[in-house]
């Protein structure tokens, strides 16, 4: 990819991130069972977690259990960390992502502390999570990240996380 | 007291987002709970090394706690998570069953505090823990 060429068709841009994306995601069991799925528009990521009875946690209230919301807002903010660190390895064409072979993707971060705040109770629908990166360095990152169901505005949960990045290969 | 732990031993397993972890209930005692989850291939958070990842083990813990404010002497009618912080130590051992302990140290009017830490079978080394503060609803 040189700096001053002509710049890439955009389905060769798009299928890049998206398959980097997917692989990133469907590499983990676990969002994969709560069934977590991840919309990217340019690198902005949005945690999606459509709806599912189990995730009940008082079935009286109806309302979801305490441990999906903190596991929804972990998945969210672990991937959107590592998607934040490899992204300019993928587009440099560093990592690369083709059909047939494993993308070379780098290890996830590792959570150090996780502080939730249950802000209301989540209701028995789709909720989304967007996190954002206060501070991505070489050892360690500071991420934030926002829970909400039908409001944008009206958060259902939020929590920061510090998380410990994998060592870059040199 | 049998019947007290039974009782809440059903209680867990009416939880659907608990039972969904195979989360069972070892010991229940007065704002002290214990409550373990097998290890799970599908609750695999690094798919490299096999730990478990760390929304599972946040689960185990937020059940926990709200099982310790449930069984307190003053006996809450219901109760909500307000806060929980978790402190992930170290890796959890693949393949191993992790338990977690908490203890409902507090309980004002409205709000119970709790501690609690999670071991695999291991060692004494805890792999996290956590502290939170939950909601008191009225009291039965």
């Amino acid at each position: 990819m040189s700096v001053r060429g002509k710049p890439e068709a955009v389905q060769v841009v798009k299928k890049r991130r998206d398959s980097a994306l997917r692989a990133l995601v469907d590499g983990v069991p676990y969002i994969k069972f709560l069934g977590i799925e991840f919309d990217r528009r340019g690198d902005e990521l949005t945690g999606i977690l459509p709806f599912s009875e189990k995730f009940i946690g008082n079935p009286m209230l109806s309302a979801l259990h305490g441990g999906v919301t903190a596991s929804f807002l972990e998945v969210t903010s672990i991937i959107t960390l590592s998607w934040a660190y490899l992204w300019d390895d993928l587009e440099a064409g560093i990592i690369k992502v083709d059909a047939e072979g494993e993308p070379n993707l780098p290890r996830l971060p590792k959570t150090i502390d996780f502080t939730l705040d249950y802000l209301r109770s989540g209701l028995p629908r789709d909720a989304y999570a967007r996190a954002r990166i206060n501070r991505l360095g070489r050892r360690y990152a500071s991420v934030q990240v926002d829970a909400w169901q039908d409001n944008r505005d009206k958060l259902f949960a939020q929590a920061t996380g510090h998380f410990l990045m994998p060592q870059r290969r040199d | 007291m049998l019947d007290k732990l039974r009782m809440a031993e059903q209680f867990i397993a009416a939880l659907p987002y608990s039972a969904a972890l195979g989360m069972k209930l070892e010991e229940l005692n007065d704002g002290v709970s214990v409550i373990s989850m097998p290890y799970d291939e599908r609750f695999v958070g690094d798919p490299r090394t096999g730990v478990i990842h760390g929304g599972a083990v946040s689960a185990l813990m937020d059940t926990c706690c709200g099982a310790a404010v449930m069984s307190h002497r003053s006996n809450p009618g219901g109760t909500a998570t307000i806060d929980l912080r978790i402190e992930y130590l170290r890796i959890a051992k693949p393949g191993q069953r992790i338990t977690a302990r908490a203890e409902c140290y507090h309980v004002t009017r409205s709000v119970a505090f709790v501690r609690a830490t999670a071991h695999d079978e291991e060692d004494d080394n805890p792999v996290a823990t956590a502290t939170g503060s939950f909601t008191v609803e009225g009291r039965r």
